[in-house]
């Protein structure tokens, strides 16, 4: 009995985990569906639930291989606070004197120099702890003091606004959506994207006669993948658009109201866009590069990794330099969403990101770790704290309730990996 | 065969930790097609010997020639540039990854456009295991899921696979059950036929008198001597090891 249980599990292998992490978030949604009288999986409350999980996700995602490797990363909500100063006063009070206000270039300068930035952050994090080999709980512990103070440095305290109008699209508000069209276009594009790879890593492993999934279980996967995909695309684009908003915008572009009483839909948000951009650029460095490889490498054994000839300390150098350049593009997210940059920006976020990459299985002890776990992490997390807002939970309970969450998911997560023997 | 260029000489190499010396003014020499068995107490010195010319300790003094000419060997990868291929007493797998990843880790085979080629890796690796350890399946689990003596099957596929010219094991045999130790015995027989040079590190007096042609022995960082195996009595290379004393030879 126990054994067919165990062969049963570790043929599932990782996608058990997957499929048993898709089941809990489920289960919330239904729960808390239930308990809000149906206000919980709806177009408007899914649209803002996928826009609060961008930020955490995108920095959760660079957080899977800090862990992996066995390191940690305390500094990156204080990071994000510092890179959104930096980058609010760049764009208010330099690049206007240097390009005209308003210019249309205002918000692409200013991400590359947030990105930029994070990334120079990140690196010298990196270089103090693989070459000078300090702890990185340490390094980072003294960078979440120093970025947060920096962070107040910047404009002594002042609160930066308002954001470049383009730039505060990034933040996904009422024109920062993909609209009807293009939603449609990108979920069709996504799907398609899937099923070639899907059918083109299937191809490549027949060729070299491997043995490959029965091709029934190849097409449920897809069809999965597709209904997901499309699914999301059509209920962002059944979340219309007040009226109000979408008279201001019909006239912004010198169009006439329709008078059929047809209106405007969000579609889907730009946060979320690029959250799908850095989740496959992420998955396919961690699968498909070098650069991925040697991290876990690394993070399942040191010493082996540097037998063989890896350079570690440029590893953490790399692996941190990521890491920041993540944690600005969680800036940009954060501080357009807002519309302002201020020094509470990013408050506790190392916490909510570390807390992510461990719920979606990223072990402590290295060498385990998934992005898309890690995504599904952060929705886990943001839907529990969302969905108690919702219900009326009281704050403290709240957190009580996540703290306990956590500790449970990782006691599942180590049964888990005891039963498939790993 | 004592006229040809030695594969590795290792002249008068030197290296302390803190204030103790490791390895003390130590020379050995390897020939290709030959076994030359390192024999000593833990702590006698001759894994850190073998650790520098493996790239993973650099050396305080003295030089390493390959073929007759020096050698800088700095790290691992530069080790790997002369065909000195190792396989550590830990085995040095990352346990969190597969057979194909561990074989190929730090040379990883690559598609046209630069990027891991796990298919192209596992075929490889199927085909080397084959001949190897032909009961090897589990191509696709890490190798923590492995037997000991599947790991020890991967870490000499790695060393193997590579075209090694010099071959360092150090204990290939001390995690193993008889019939996985006979079969590392057979695949020395092989390397050997093949050219290939081999130190071998053993703690296992009989192993090396079976399998090695001569015998270094090296006690408190210093070499005792090196001797052919046919030359000396096991009682000989005991002595040699425990009193650092050498086999007292008649005058030729």
């Amino acid at each position: 009995m126990t054994k067919s249980r165990q062969s049963y599990i570790s043929s599932l292998g990782i996608d058990g985990r997957l499929l048993g992490m898709i089941g809990a978030l489920l289960a919330l949604w239904i729960m808390f569906d239930f308990f809000t009288g149906g206000r919980f999986i709806t177009p408007r409350n899914l649209f803002n639930l996928s826009v609060q999980t961008a930020s955490v996700a995108v920095m959760a995602t660079g957080m899977v291989f800090v862990i992996v490797t066995r390191n940690i990363d305390l500094s990156v909500g204080s990071l994000l606070g510092f890179i959104g100063m930096m980058m609010g006063a760049f764009q208010v009070h330099f690049l206007p004197d240097l390009v005209g206000g308003g210019h249309w270039s205002i918000w692409m300068i200013t991400c590359v120099f947030g990105i930029v930035l994070g990334g120079a952050i990140g690196s010298f994090q990196g270089w103090v702890i693989g070459y000078l080999t300090v702890p990185a709980f340490i390094v980072t512990l003294g960078g979440f003091l120093v970025w947060r103070g920096g962070a107040w440095w910047v404009t002594s305290g002042q609160t930066v606004a308002p954001l470049d109008t383009v730039f505060k699209l990034l933040g996904g508000g009422v024109e920062g959506t993909l609209g009807e069209t293009m939603s449609w276009v990108l979920g069709a594009l996504a799907t398609i994207a899937a099923l070639c790879l899907l059918f083109l890593s299937r191809k490549r492993k027949k060729a070299h006669g491997f043995l490959v999934k029965p091709f029934w279980a190849e097409i449920s996967v897809a069809a999965i993948i597709g209904t997901v995909i499309i699914g999301y695309a059509a209920f962002m684009n059944a979340y219309p658009v007040p009226a109000r908003a979408a008279k201001r915008i019909y006239e912004s572009k010198g169009m006439e109201v329709p008078a059929d009483g047809s209106t405007l839909v969000y579609g889907i948000a730009i946060p979320v866009v690029i959250l799908l951009v850095v989740a496959f650029f992420m998955t396919f460095t961690a699968k498909r590069t070098k650069f991925g490889r040697y991290v876990f490498a690394t993070g399942g054994n040191p010493e082996a990794a540097e037998l063989s000839g890896i350079n570690t300390k440029m590893l953490t150098v790399k692996i941190f330099a990521l890491m920041g350049a993540l944690t600005a593009v969680a800036a940009i997210i954060a501080s357009a969403r807002l519309g302002s940059a201020d020094n509470n920006l990013g408050n506790l976020d190392e916490l909510r990101v570390i807390a992510a990459a461990v719920i979606g299985g990223t072990a402590l002890t290295g060498g385990f770790g998934t992005i898309h776990g890690a995504i599904l992490g952060a929705l886990i997390m943001q839907s529990l704290q969302s969905g108690m807002a919702m219900v009326g939970v009281d704050a403290p309970l709240q957190s009580i309730v996540v703290g306990v969450v956590l500790m449970l998911a990782v006691y599942v997560d180590i049964v888990y990996r005891r039963r498939a023997g790993l | 065969m004592e006229n040809q260029t030695p594969l590795v000489e290792m002249r008068d190499m030197q290296l302390a930790f803190g204030g103790i010396k490791a390895v003390d003014h130590v020379s050995i020499d390897l020939n290709a097609g030959e076994v030359v068995g390192l024999l000593g107490h833990n702590g006698a010195g001759k894994s850190t010997l073998i650790k520098m010319l493996s790239g993973a300790y650099q050396s305080d003094g003295g030089e390493i020639l390959v073929s007759g000419e020096v050698a800088e060997i700095n790290n691992p990868r530069d080790a790997r540039s002369y065909n000195i291929e190792t396989i550590y007493q830990t085995l040095a797998l990352a346990d969190n990854l597969d057979a194909g990843s561990n074989l190929f880790l730090g040379r990883e085979l690559l598609t046209p456009m630069g990027f891991v080629d796990d298919d192209a890796m596992e075929a490889e690796t199927r085909k080397i295991m084959s001949r190897l350890n032909p009961n090897f399946q589990k191509f696709s689990a890490p190798v923590s899921a492995l037997s000991g003596g599947q790991r020890q099957s991967v870490a000499i596929a790695r060393a193997v696979y590579f075209n090694a010219k010099i071959l360092i094991m150090d204990e290939p045999t001390a995690a193993l059950g008889p019939q996985e130790t006979q079969m590392v015995a057979e695949l020395i027989q092989k390397l050997k036929a093949d050219g290939i040079g081999i130190f071998l590190i053993s703690h296992d007096i009989q192993d090396v008198m079976d399998l090695c042609d001569r015998v270094s022995v090296m006690k408190n960082g210093k070499l005792v001597g090196t001797e052919r195996v046919e030359d000396v009595t096991d009682d000989d290379i005991l002595a040699m090891i425990i009193l650092g004393k050498n086999p007292t030879k008649e005058p030729s």
